[in-house]
């Protein structure tokens, strides 16, 4: 390849970068840094302390939060999955079905949901719900988000099944594998980094939604942004704090995973 | 002679693309038959037909004298050796090599014998335990055709394995191949653009361009008498020449060189008296002793070793290129010198065009 130009040489790359990384990461620094102050102030460091994260276990409120972190993650164990199943099957309808009428159609439904604005599909599912009649609670969290968790299973996944050459499924065929036993043996083993990540960003991406939730879940029901979104409305004590920074680990862990597995990925190709 | 395909008037289209234009070929148990042509004339096609990948458009593949137009490539005793090896990147040496078996319900330790007995073959018994992308390019070859051979397939398809390599190993391996075809007896059918390859390996050739064989048969036929102007042009060095053909009689036609000369040589069915083409292999020409047959102003003497290279001209500008062996020779001619050529008897090919 042609050498590039490198970008550090432009004029104020290195102001832009640093304002950037502030904007960004400094509330996040702040938060898990105060999510062990030893005090209840939020400006005031008074020492370092677990008590808040005693606190979110322990606490007034942690029964609201346990009950609200159960929801969040069985809701995006249940939520990625299937919503990976889903993405799978239309990899491959997508990339291995050859040319079919409606594949641009298609192709833009899989990716509509990531651009039409949030509040918008809140607004039609909760819609949809009430006109069908059904009442609103865990199972319609379970739906909605089964339904934005495709796309974000999906990207990863096609991405990964362009770079499979189909020859390898033919050399199976040709080796006496059935579809079926091509698709398990061969496709699936080499999809398999894609499907973690897909699986990964699906995940992450149901524990962290909010708006649709909120519009969805019904009365009594909630997840752990609502209950976070709830408790703040009362004031923002340090324990939301300590809550939050242990869904930034949970991110964090999910996200270095995810690149792990596209990274392992490569190495096999 | 056992028939072991019958392909009969294939026709492949991709849309309006006519990738196959009504190939016809028998090819026949334990043969090394080779597809030879340039790239895109739809050598991998015809292969794609065989192994069942693609359906055809129209005609029959005929399989043992089976139709096979309705089996999946799962149910066809064929196997191949893909264009770029297809390896499975996740499964080990022996794995890929007892896929096949694996497939067809052979238990773990037969299969297990049956893989070594396979890389012992193409002498890669050490590296069973490797990942494909552990070995060589030449390995990967091997174990490409170690995997294909092991299922005991009762034709085995090669898309060019041997272009991805490089040539001192290209060279070796073609050794290697016509080996192996003649200790397992399994009819190899073998994909290549290279004519010397073809030439080198081969039981019969079918020469194809733009979807259609220009021509059937054994090397020595394919290299002496081609039937056309392509297949002349396209394998080895040969010289095109245009002559008149004045008469046909008894599979023999008169014709007239461009100078003047006059010739008899082999007729060819279906071309009447008229103006025609001549194929001369330049190793067939040489310096005329009296009467020549072709006069030429000489232009260029090239030294290539073994022989020598005359590149000269014919009065009405046609070049003609003369190969002549080096020897303790009289003098050669000088670029700018007058020089007669023989034609040795027989060496005028007549051409379709
Ligand atoms: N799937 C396809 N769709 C459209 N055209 C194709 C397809 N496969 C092959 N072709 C065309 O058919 C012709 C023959 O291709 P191929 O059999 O691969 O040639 P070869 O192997 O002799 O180089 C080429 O012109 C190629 O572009
Ligand atoms: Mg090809």
């Amino acid at each position: 390849m042609a050498a590039r130009t490198d970008m550090r040489r432009y004029a104020g790359f290195g102001l832009t970068t640093a304002l950037c990384l502030t904007i960004l990461y400094v509330p996040l620094a702040v938060i898990a840094v105060y999510s062990f102050n030893d005090d209840r102030s939020i400006t005031n460091w008074a020492g370092f302390s677990l008590r808040w994260y005693a606190d979110v276990f322990t606490g007034p409120e942690a029964p609201i939060f346990r009950a609200a972190a159960w929801n969040s993650l069985s809701i995006a164990a249940l939520a990625s999955t299937a919503a990976t199943v889903i993405a799978l099957a239309a990899a491959v309808a997508m990339i291995r079905g050859g040319r079919f009428h409606g594949r641009q159609a298609s192709y833009a439904l899989i990716s509509l949901p990531l651009m039409v604005p949030e509040i918008v599909t809140a607004v039609a599912t909760l819609v949809f719900f009430t006109a069908i009649g059904v009442r609103t609670g865990y199972g319609t969290i379970l739906v909605a988000h089964i339904t934005f968790c495709i796309p974000f299973a999906y990207l990863p996944i096609a991405a990964r099944m362009q770079g499979i050459e189909e020859s390898y499924e033919l050399a199976a065929r040709d080796l006496y594998a059935s579809r079926w036993q091509a698709f398990r043996l061969i496709l699936l083993p080499l999809m398999m980094p894609g499907i973690i990540s897909g699986w990964l960003l699906a995940f992450i991406i149901s524990l962290d939604d909010f708006i649709i939730t909120n519009f969805v879940k019904g009365a009594g029901m909630e997840t752990l942004p609502t209950a976070i979104f709830g408790s703040v409305k009362q004031g923002i004590k340090p324990n939301i704090m300590a809550i939050s920074t242990l869904m930034l680990m949970v991110s964090v862990v999910f996200v270095t995973l995810s690149y792990l597995a596209n990274r392992i990925g490569q190495k096999t190709r | 002679m056992r028939q072991a395909i019958g392909i009969d008037r294939v026709v492949k289209r991709y849309g309006a693309f006519e990738a196959l234009k009504g190939v016809s070929l028998s090819i026949a148990d334990n043969e090394f038959f080779t597809l030879l042509g340039p790239s895109g004339c739809g050598k991998t096609t015809l292969l794609r037909t065989i192994a069942g990948f693609e359906d055809v458009t129209a005609g029959e593949i005929a399989l043992y004298g089976e139709n096979i137009a309705a089996l999946p490539p799962e149910k066809r005793p064929v196997n191949t050796v893909f264009q770029q090896y297809a390896l499975f990147p996740h499964m080990t040496v022996r794995d890929n090599v007892g896929f096949g078996l694996r497939m067809q319900g052979v238990a773990p330790a037969e299969r297990r014998a049956r893989a070594a007995e396979m890389l012992e073959l193409v002498h890669l018994s050490d590296f069973a335990d490797r990942l494909p992308t552990q070995l060589s390019g030449g390995q990967q070859q091997r174990v490409a055709l170690a995997r294909a051979l092991a299922p005991r397939p009762r034709v085995l398809l090669l898309d060019e394995p041997l272009s991805a390599l490089d040539l001192k190993l290209r060279q070796a391996m073609r050794v290697e191949l016509k080996q192996l075809q003649e200790t397992t007896g399994i009819t190899f059918v073998f994909v290549t653009h290279d004519q010397e390859e073809a030439l080198a390996m081969s039981d019969r050739i079918a020469v194809m361009s733009n979807g259609q064989v220009q021509q059937v048969g054994d090397p020595r036929t394919i290299y002496e008498a081609p039937v056309n102007r392509f297949v002349a042009d396209f394998i080895g060095e040969t010289n095109v020449l245009p002559v008149m053909v004045d008469a046909v009689a008894d599979g023999r036609a008169r014709i007239t060189l461009p100078g003047g000369h006059v010739l008899t040589t082999d007729a060819v069915e279906g071309l009447a008296p008229g103006a025609h083409h001549v194929s001369i292999r330049p190793e067939r020409l040489s310096l005329a002793t009296a009467d020549a047959d072709l006069t030429a102003r000489v232009e260029r003497v090239i030294y290539l070793g073994t022989d020598l290279q005359l590149l000269a001209r014919l009065a009405d500008g046609t070049p003609i290129i003369t190969r002549l062996q080096n020897s303790s020779r009289n003098e050669l001619p000088a670029a700018g010198a007058e020089v007669g050529l023989t034609v040795e008897a027989g060496a005028a090919r007549l051409l379709l065009d």
